[in-house]
């Protein structure tokens, strides 16, 4: 073959047809938005008729988040909605709560402890497992500072 | 290696299944069974796609008007881990059973080697089959089918489909006459959503070798025909094969005839069950009724593991060839 | 108005993500721990607090809030418990959120089954 690596890799790149990066754009904006935007309601909601704190509100929006997500993602619309979202249905915490229900669903089939629990973080465990060290860390440094006033 | 058959092979009966998608696109009306459930009324998608395979056997053994026992030898695979779609599906029929891994390229592998069986004058029959099922493929190499992702434009569509091929000594419809085995080739493509770019090298290194070794010039054939490159790997068959001065006038990918634009599948379909339906579907009927006389049927496959792809390994890709004519030129 | 920005605010979050899907080799999941980690630290530095007084669920929906929401609870840890608190901080506070993800699943998974795509 008359073709090596280097050359290939600048062919691939030529053929390969590149995202709508405009289109996927303006849908992750108003997708995105639109989640928040719920998200802002339900704290409204929580606070002004429950008499919630703004900050348990804040938790319970969350939550109710992540179960409308739940409830779209056992029922199939979730990643429909997905396909065209892109970021806009990841970023959110309605992303988070679709990587950890889609496995659970899917790998029912394996069993409800090998499969369903065992399977249930593999897409979502990265955010906890750095989120928490990203946490632990800022948490060293704060307690080093008031410990020795640094 | 180059392989030239002592006697041409006959093929002398095939069939297809389909799953949902398939069987709403272009194709839909040649397929032997399309169905509307692609768990094909099983529990998971595992046992849907053995069941597939059964039913494709079912439709070949019926159309022949033979029963099981009668095959003699059966090759064939799929994308499962350690195939076992196929080794479920040998357990219901018993045959004596050669299962084959090289990921999409497997119908023209199970062809090739098939047509070995009866040539060498080891088998008086041979059954050769492919399969994949969309859903144990997304599961197994991407991510649960539930989770919201955006496809990108290079990506394929796994096929849901299984096509079957009774190969014998003698018959007068459609031959085996050569064959090409394939090479594993890699020129660094490490995307695993761009699957047709790995596989394009495999594609064009085996038709080149084919063309040398025969003696033949592409536009001998009415058609060369490959597995599932879609359009991203077509386009860089093309300018890989111009390089070696040879041009495609009369190239079809299987994984751009089996799914209409409309279908949403980006970069076309890929998967065994990708060339496997569309040779059984659509190519052998052709051959048979004289619209082809003279074809290569050039299926790849992408020789990859989610671990290979997640250590950052780039996609080692083989691709097989088979010659197949009508009976109107092996006469001449 | 809160509604607004907190629309438009949620949305330029996601643009954000996008363009990194788009532009960037970065897989989804590794720009969800960017994003996380990233909530981290301008949590640490005071301006994701900002943001939340002004743009709500806009600040506090994104997968960023996750990560304001480890950094606060972590600070608060630290402030009553010292020492302890470094490790018990983070996931005290977030623990909302995973265990209605995890509940949610459990649930999900009892009644539903994979489905095929189109």
């Amino acid at each position: 073959m008359r073709t090596n690596k280097k050359q290939y890799s600048k062919m691939v790149k030529n053929s390969s047809p590149k995202s709508h990066i405009l289109r996927n754009c303006i849908w992750a904006f108003f997708v995105g938005g639109t989640i928040c935007f719920v998200g802002e309601v339900l704290i409204k909601v929580y606070t002004a008729y429950f008499n919630f704190s703004v900050g348990d509100a804040r938790q319970l929006a969350s939550i109710t988040l992540v179960g409308m997500s739940a409830l779209l993602t056992a029922v199939g619309w979730y990643n429909r909605i997905a396909r065209r979202a892109g970021a806009g249905t990841l970023v959110p915490i309605t992303g988070f709560a679709n990587a950890v229900v889609s496995p659970a669903i899917e790998f029912k089939a394996e069993g409800f402890v090998t499969g369903v629990a065992c399977k249930m973080f593999i897409i979502a465990g990265p955010v906890i497992v750095y989120g928490t060290l990203a946490s632990v860390i800022y948490g060293a440094v704060l307690f080093v500072k008031a410990r020795y006033g640094i | 290696m180059y392989i030239k058959y002592k006697k041409p092979v006959a093929i002398t009966a095939w069939a297809s299944v389909a799953g949902k998608k398939e069987g709403e696109g272009p194709l839909a009306d040649k397929f032997d069974e399309r169905v509307a459930d692609d768990y094909f009324g099983q529990q998971t998608w595992e046992k849907a796609e053995t069941e597939l395979q059964g039913r494709c056997i079912g439709h070949l053994l019926h159309k022949k008007g033979i029963s099981a026992e009668d095959i003699n030898v059966a090759f064939g695979g799929d994308l499962t881990n350690q195939i076992t779609s196929t080794s479920f599906t040998m357990r219901r029929f018993a045959f004596p059973f050669v299962g084959l891994y090289n990921a999409c390229s497997t119908m023209a592998e199970a062809l090739l080697v098939a047509g070995c069986a009866i040539d060498g004058g080891f088998a008086d029959n041979a059954l050769a089959l492919a399969s994949s099922h969309f859903c144990t493929a997304e599961r197994q190499f991407r991510t649960p089918l539930d989770y919201g992702g955006k496809r990108t434009p290079t990506a394929q569509w796994t096929v849901t489909g299984c096509g079957s091929m009774l190969l014998e000594r003698v018959g007068h419809s459609a031959f085996i006459v050569a064959a090409q085995v394939g090479r594993v080739v890699d020129l660094g493509v490490t995307d695993a959503n761009n699957m047709g770019a790995a596989m394009a090298p495999a594609a064009a290194n085996t038709i080149r070798n084919f063309l040398l070794a025969s003696g033949t010039k592409a536009d001998d054939y009415d058609a060369i025909y490959t597995g599932d490159l879609g359009q991203v790997g077509s386009r860089l068959l093309w300018q890989l094969l111009e390089k070696e001065n040879i041009v495609l006038t009369n190239h079809i990918d299987c994984g751009n005839v089996i799914f209409a634009e409309n279908q949403n599948v980006q970069s076309g379909a890929s998967g065994c069950g990708c060339g496997a339906t569309v040779l059984a579907a659509d190519i052998l009927p052709k051959i048979q009724n004289g619209q082809l006389d003279n074809i290569l049927f050039v299926a790849t496959g992408a020789l990859l593991s989610p671990s290979t792809t997640m250590q950052g390994e780039s996609i080692p890709c083989i691709a097989h060839l088979v010659n197949i004519k009508s009976k109107k030129e092996i006469q001449q | 108005m809160n509604y607004l920005w907190a629309f438009v605010v949620g949305g330029l979050i996601c643009v954000a993500g996008q363009l990194l899907i788009d532009l960037t080799k970065l897989t989804p999941a590794r720009i969800l721990v960017l994003f996380v980690v990233s909530g981290v630290v301008l949590s640490a530095f005071g301006v994701w607090e900002k943001l939340v007084d002004f743009a709500g669920a806009g600040a506090t929906v994104p997968i960023l809030g996750f990560g304001h929401i480890l950094a606060q609870g972590v600070e608060k840890a630290v402030a009553q418990s010292g020492f302890v608190g470094i490790f018990t901080g983070g996931i005290t506070a977030c623990s909302g959120g995973v265990t209605a993800s995890l509940i949610f699943a459990l649930i999900a998974s009892f009644f539903s089954k994979s489905k095929s795509q189109s």
